[in-house]
């Protein structure tokens, strides 16, 4: 296959604190091809967001990258300058947060934040950033984009607003998206709509997209890898429907056991006692054995690293090498 | 179709809570000043405008909705945290609006419960979990002795997988399934037959959701306890319920056994919605998203209010209101596209 377009090895993201440090990360590593979806999926503590962070350059101090590497297109870009780090970011790799109120400024009307962003990163006069930006309006799904431009952002609704953010994020053409919980502030019926959007301009634009989010459902619909995580690991990365209808890590086959389905009524969910560990208090050995059903003694001792299994990656001692 | 195991509500069943055209608005007005000056109208959101329901002794009726469908007014009606603005809510016989005397309401109150969203805003910081959990044993003067009432928040606990020690903690102490524990410890402690639970489960992770819904079932069969469940999950709303309302804009628009409304949708708007939610089944079927956004409820659409939206729309929905009636056995549905056999449709013109 083609080279990768985003390598990330063996990252690792460190908080200093009064207690010493955390490891909020703990030496993940990765690839994301041009054009895929890239599903990254885990429970709220899981270090998922803080690792889109990390590969956009906007890890909020105290945290740091500790070690590790980020390259995009084989540029290494997790020890940029400011200066040079903030033109890649928009033109090369866009972001979308969650909640869509807050990464658009109230005070401005979209169009001209549209067309500022479009002004920083191409040579366009005002008329033809205008220009753009309407059509961009339009390939969102806004109606009337043409009026609706001179609006401010509280006049749209939320899943609105969400396109506008989208829009914004695919201002300069980035060759990655990094989705942070797109759709977890809006409603179910709007949640298709934008997932769908998503999906169909990154196709149209040639773009990657790393998704992140807890919700496996919108990773089953658009995705076309995935990686699990777990206290600030990797535990499995594999194709969308390998990990969601086999999973081989004990906790991410336990994760999709826990989730209720639409089509199907069990007696019963699946759960998995006890709950994800504090940063302060992460165990030896594999971070999940003290929850894991399987767990033996090496479990205890020793850190799994990711293996290849079939056509996935699953970091567990169940598979692979022995020892 | 209705051939499931679910059971039917109709008539003569065992009623815990019946709910007859009930309604809640609010007054959003802008002062009075202003609207003399400005020449603006009253503005009245009709958060619940009309609507029936029956849950039957130990079973889950669940309302499912998008956010302003007005599910949650719904859930704070029916424990008394708002007065309805009209309509009738019967707990075990006894309509709630008669009861004036406070010895008569608290005996009432004893029986019901509510499981709130937030387990991080709904536990007060400054308290001990033992303060939290035996509160309404000591409001409602259930034990008096000082060890009966320590022995019962043990138990109590320890009903909710946790353990009697956890008493002397704070909430800051436990995580967020945890303290949703500790709510349900607390919803539990003045020995209720019904609990009212809105989202119970939409703050916490998957893992830890699984956890608590599996608890609230397993003491459903344990103490035969009656649920009232809000959910705007489909997926854990099915797993729950016996029974579920769908709600738009105010208003119920299918009501049927779980089962049947998710093998048979009939109303467009319950079938959007099946249709469109991610799943993790993976069929590799294309989704047609709903088209268009929820309404503004202080300007609803006339006729049916999902007509904007609803891809067999026709004109008669654009005029007409349709009301809930019974288009099967135990199924309601309000839509004017979707047929009644005759020997049930005798009750339509009634509405």
């Amino acid at each position: 296959m083609s080279e990768p377009l985003l390598n990330v090895a063996h990252l690792r993201i460190e908080f200093n604190t009064r207690r010493g440090t955390l490891v909020a990360v703990d030496d993940i590593s990765f690839d994301v091809m041009p054009g895929e979806v890239f599903g990254v999926v885990g429970e709220s503590g899981a270090g998922k967001s803080l690792t889109g962070q990390a590969i956009i350059g906007l890890l909020e101090p105290p945290g740091r990258i500790a070690a590790g590497e980020i390259r995009l297109d084989g540029r290494r870009i997790d020890n940029l300058p400011y200066g040079q780090m903030r033109r890649l970011r928009g033109r090369q790799i866009g972001m979308i947060f969650q909640d869509p109120l807050t990464s658009l400024n109230p005070l401005y009307t979209v169009g001209r934040q549209l067309v500022e962003t479009i002004q920083t990163h191409t040579s366009m006069n005002h008329e033809e950033a205008r220009r753009r930006a309407v059509a961009l309006l339009e390939d969102v799904g806004i109606p009337a984009a043409d009026k609706r431009i001179d609006h401010y952002p509280h006049q749209f609704s939320g899943g609105m607003r969400q396109r506008v953010v989208i829009a914004l994020a695919l201002c300069a053409n980035p060759r990655l998206v990094i989705a942070d919980e797109p759709t977890t502030a809006l409603d179910v019926s709007i949640q298709a709509q934008i997932i769908l959007l998503l999906k169909q301009l990154c196709e149209q634009y040639d773009t990657a997209v790393i998704l992140i989010t807890h919700d496996m459902g919108v990773i089953a619909e658009i995705s076309d890898r995935v990686a699990v995580m777990y206290a600030g690991r990797i535990v499995e990365i594999g194709g969308v429907r390998e990990v969601v209808k086999n999973a081989r890590h004990p906790y991410a086959r336990g994760l999709m056991g826990a989730i209720p389905s639409l089509h199907r009524r069990v007696e019963k969910l699946n759960q998995i006692d006890g709950s994800m560990p504090r940063l302060t208090e992460i165990p030896s050995g594999c971070a999940f054995h003290p929850r894991c059903p399987q767990a033996f003694e090496r479990c205890r001792r020793e850190r799994p690293d990711l293996v290849r299994v079939g056509e996935s990656q699953v970091a567990c001692w169940l598979y692979g090498r022995t020892s | 179709m209705s051939t499931s195991g679910a059971p039917q509500t109709s008539g003569g069943k065992d009623i815990l809570l019946r709910v007859r055209g009930l309604k809640r608005y609010f007054d959003v007005s802008q002062p009075l000043l202003n609207r003399l000056l400005e020449g603006k109208p009253r503005q009245i959101l009709r958060a619940v405008s009309g609507i029936n329901f029956d849950i039957q002794r130990g079973h889950t009726f669940a309302l499912v909705g998008e956010s302003g469908c007005g599910k949650s007014t719904v859930a704070n009606l029916v424990v008394g945290l708002y007065r309805p603005t009209a309509g009738t809510i019967e707990f075990d016989g006894q309509d709630l609006a008669k009861l004036q005397r406070r010895s008569e309401l608290a005996a009432i109150r004893r029986k019901m419960a509510m499981i709130f969203q937030d387990p991080y805003a709904s536990l007060n910081p400054r308290w001990r979990v033992f303060n939290i959990i035996s509160e309404p044993i000591r409001a409602f003067g259930l034990l008096d002795d000082k060890q009966a009432i320590i022995d019962r928040t043990a138990q109590l606990l320890t009903q909710v997988g946790l353990s009697p020690q956890d008493g002397q903690k704070y909430p800051h102490e436990f995580s967020g399934g945890q303290r949703q524990r500790i709510s349900i410890a607390r919803a539990l402690a003045s020995d209720p037959q019904f609990i009212v639970c809105d989202e119970p489960t939409s703050a916490l992770d998957v893992s830890v959701q699984a956890q608590i819904l599996n608890l609230m079932s397993e003491l459903q069969q344990r103490l035969g306890l009656s649920y009232l469940f809000i959910s705007h999950d489909l997926a854990v709303v099915r797993h729950m319920a016996d029974r579920i309302g769908v709600m738009y804009l105010g208003r119920l628009c299918e009501s049927a056994p779980a089962d049947t409304l998710f093998e048979n949708p009939r109303h467009p708007y319950t079938r959007l919605l099946l249709d469109t939610i991610p799943d993790i089944e993976m069929t590799g079927r294309k989704r047609v998203p709903v088209a268009g956004e929820i309404p503004n409820p202080i300007d609803p659409p006339t006729g049916c209010a999902f007509h904007p939206r609803c891809p067999r729309v026709t004109d008669v929905c654009r005029r007409e209101r349709p009301h809930l009636r019974p288009v099967a056995d135990g199924i309601m549905v309000a839509c004017h596209a979707v047929d009644a056999p005759d020997h049930l449709s005798g009750s339509q013109a009634a509405g």
